[in-house]
């Protein structure tokens, strides 16, 4: 069946974070207590009725795969639409070659066989929302070859590294966009999503992979954009955005939610973010509990401390145990009396022995997956 | 069929007991415990009993209630061969369109779809009450006692009794007799509502019902009355653990209340008995910078800015900053907002309580239940 759009959601692969990426790719990274990263793109795609969506899963799918399944929570149709979990090779000599054009290319005749006009490109790494089905009516409207999104940002300085920036002239026509290293503070953060007629983007995939086995997609629509052969145009998202690059930036992006304000500017009512639920029942504070500024998820057992953090699902944190700018995953548990402060706290893990887990919120801390300190 | 039982459940009645609450809603639909719905209990329990056909009787204000159970995969209902059906009364080319007439006459209505799955057993259940069975545990019990019809049962205090079908039963545990609300009860062995049926048997017994005149259709007062007469073996089957029928608002506050004790016996947080809903897509819940829990059970999408005391929040509902509420239900979508008080009450579904509004009272004998904006 023909379907107007495709949607790509792309895993991110020149992403590193430190620790947590040992056990699952950045889209299978769980995102403010009961989400995972994956959910955003997903949620975004099904809300703008692109149902038809290819994701590409990167390293260590499992927890991925499990998560997404058919899609069903993130209301695809099961049978007009489909969700595809699609893999590449992985064990490249060098890293160098592990492009988002080789795990197109890997997976070429998967993304010929849809029959859709256009493709929506969206990462798996970056969170915010937003409505991909109006931005392709603009992108129709505007006559242009190729649509962009960027979040206009005041300390690409200091974050956002290494992520990729655009350049733009007065009429937001795209003169190329290049890797943010730093320097100046006002940049306009490409956020990795485009949108393009399909038979533009598998051209383009061709030509990347002819000039240079190192390129990604964006090397070849900087090309375009640089030699004016395309008419690239960019579009300035607002709302809530992050791009998890880093260890740092998940901490960060996960703590900056615990404003309510800032909160809502990445969920409403309107625009639902679905996730598989576990069906886990409500949370329970007992007597004695302190809880501020936080967001807490279902099934946990709070009779402590908890400042400026984000629980995810059946955590417990025994009373005395003191808890501050701190991102708990689920099912973790935080024997009495313990501190911690500054830590990414991983699935599974106990602090049972340990009386204090300080770091500085500069250089936060990652207790492992399923350990036991 | 996983275990040759299938299962339909009584859903149709209001629960008028339970006042504006279930004005527009049949009380299995009334909410529960901060993300449930009561017929979530039943469904749940049929399965984690792996029971894969069930169907769901309804007739008052049943428009919210069916759409709820069709939506057969929120409680896993959906692999093959299984599914929630929604059974409401219907017109038949023998039968003008009737409403139900009792609760047996439900099931007699439904012996074509009942005979379609072929079933070995039927177990019929209450869309009204909470609590956790592994039904499949009640069968093998029926099984064992080769009993052709076999009744949950639970002791209730003695004084207390007068208020419950209560069955009389001999050592063995079988039943025989029945008496509804006896004035001098001879036991103190209260049914639950659940019953286990050798399909064939009650099969035979509804077809009789249905056109005896002098019938009420009820299982209670006359398919019970009917084994009995015919000698049929009855027995008991013991339930021991939570049980509650929500039948007030005063039993529907404190059936949320018994939440708040981290030991209490319905366990909600046992993973190896979940009890299953339909998920809502809402943020977790957010505790504010001013924010005072204590003793509170919540869930997903509640926003709380004020002070919250031995309370249960359900989905969305909301307290503002420097609101308070102390021993009180908040329903789904219920708004407190600045100043305003609560205290001993349960608020309905999205009402709202206004700035600085005082509702309830530490000392009142009942609780409030706030239907309405204040």
């Amino acid at each position: 069946m023909a379907v107007k759009a495709l949607g790509i959601v792309t895993s991110g692969n020149r992403i590193k974070v430190e620790g947590m990426q040992e056990f699952r790719p950045v889209s299978a990274f769980t995102f403010v207590g009961r989400y995972r990263m994956i959910d955003f793109p997903m949620s975004n795609l099904s809300n703008s009725n692109i149902e038809t969506i290819q994701i590409f899963a990167g390293e260590n799918p499992r927890s991925l795969a499990e998560h997404v399944g058919t899609g069903r929570h993130y209301g695809i149709n099961s049978k007009r639409g489909k969700v595809s979990l699609l893999f590449s090779d992985q064990e490249e000599v060098n890293e160098i070659y592990n492009t988002d054009i080789a795990s197109f290319l890997f997976n070429e005749s998967v993304i010929e066989r849809v029959k859709a006009d256009y493709v929506v490109i969206v990462p798996s790494y970056m969170v915010f929302a937003q409505n991909y089905a109006t931005l392709l009516d603009e992108h129709i409207a505007s006559g242009a070859d190729i649509t962009l999104l960027y979040h206009k940002v005041s300390n690409a300085d200091v974050a956002y590294l290494n992520t990729e920036a655009l350049k733009l002239d007065d009429e937001k026509t795209v003169l190329g966009i290049e890797t943010n290293i730093g320097g100046k503070k006002t940049k306009n953060i490409f956020m990795n999503s485009y949108i393009m007629k399909k038979d533009l983007f598998l051209q383009l995939v061709h030509e990347a992979k002819k000039k240079s086995s190192m390129y990604n997609l964006f090397n070849i629509v900087n090309d375009k954009a640089a030699s004016e052969e395309l008419t690239i145009k960019g579009v300035q998202h607002e709302g809530f955005f992050a791009a998890i690059t880093d260890f740092k930036s998940y901490f960060d992006a996960n703590l900056t939610l615990t404003d309510i304000k800032t909160a809502s500017s990445l969920f409403n009512n309107k625009w639902p973010i679905y996730t598989r639920t576990n069906d886990a029942c409500p949370t329970q504070y007992v007597e004695g509990a302190s809880v501020k500024k936080s967001l807490i998820s279902n099934g946990s057992l709070i009779a402590g401390t908890v400042e400026n953090c984000i629980i995810g699902r059946g955590v417990v944190i025994e009373e005395g145990a003191v808890v501050k700018n701190s991102v708990i995953c689920s099912e973790v548990f935080i024997a009495k009396d313990t501190v911690i402060e500054n830590q990414v706290v991983d699935k599974y893990a106990k602090i049972l022995h340990a009386s204090e887990i300080i770091a500085k919120p500069e250089n936060p801390g990652y207790v492992k997956r399923m350990d036991t300190l | 069929m996983q275990n040759s039982m299938l299962a339909m459940i009584l859903a149709g009645g209001r629960g008028s007991r339970l006042k504006d609450l279930t004005n527009k809603v049949a009380k299995p639909a009334v909410s529960y415990g901060g993300k449930y719905r009561i017929v979530d209990f039943p469904l749940s329990n049929c399965a984690n009993s792996g029971i894969d056909v069930v169907g769901v009787l309804t007739q008052y204000e049943s428009v919210e209630l069916n759409s709820y159970v069709a939506q057969s995969g929120n409680w896993g209902l959906d692999s093959r061969d299984s599914g929630v059906y929604v059974l409401t009364p219907r017109e038949k080319a023998d039968a003008d369109l009737d409403v139900y007439r009792g609760t047996a006459d439900a099931i007699s209505q439904n012996i074509d779809f009942i005979d379609k799955y072929d079933p070995e057993y039927l177990l019929v259940l209450s869309g009204d009450h909470i609590y956790k069975m592994n039904y499949d545990k009640m069968l093998d019990y029926h099984k064992a006692k080769g009993a052709d019809a076999t009744i949950a049962v639970r002791e209730v205090p003695w004084k207390e009794a007068p208020r419950f079908g209560i069955m009389n039963t001999d050592e063995d545990l079988n039943i025989v007799e029945f008496e509804e609300k006896p004035k001098q009860p001879k036991s103190n062995l209260a049914s639950m509502g659940i019953y286990m049926f050798t399909w064939k048997k009650l099969r035979a017994i509804l077809v009789e019902d249905m056109v005896n005149p002098d019938s009420s259709h009820d299982f209670g007062n006359d398919v019970i009355p009917a084994y009995l007469a015919q000698g049929d073996k009855l027995v008991a089957y013991r339930f021991s653990g939570y049980w509650k029928d929500v039948g007030t608002i005063d039993s529907l506050w404190e059936a949320n209340m018994d939440l708040l004790d981290k030991k209490n016996e319905l366990d909600l947080g046992d993973t190896t008995w979940k009890i299953y809903t339909d998920d809502a897509p809402a943020l977790p819940q957010y505790i504010g910078p001013d924010a005072c829990v204590s003793n509170a059970y919540i869930t997903q999408g509640v926003e709380v800015e004020g002070e919250v005391t031995n309370s249960v929040l359900f989905t969305n509902s909301k307290v503002a900053a420097g609101a308070k509420i102390i021993d009180t239900v908040l329903m789904p979508g219920a708004v407190v907002e600045e100043g305003a008080v609560v205290t001993r009450a349960l608020v309905a579904d999205g009402v709202k309580i206004g700035k600085n509004a005082v509702v309830g009272s530490a000392d009142s004998d009942e609780i409030v239940l706030v239907a309405k904006n204040v």
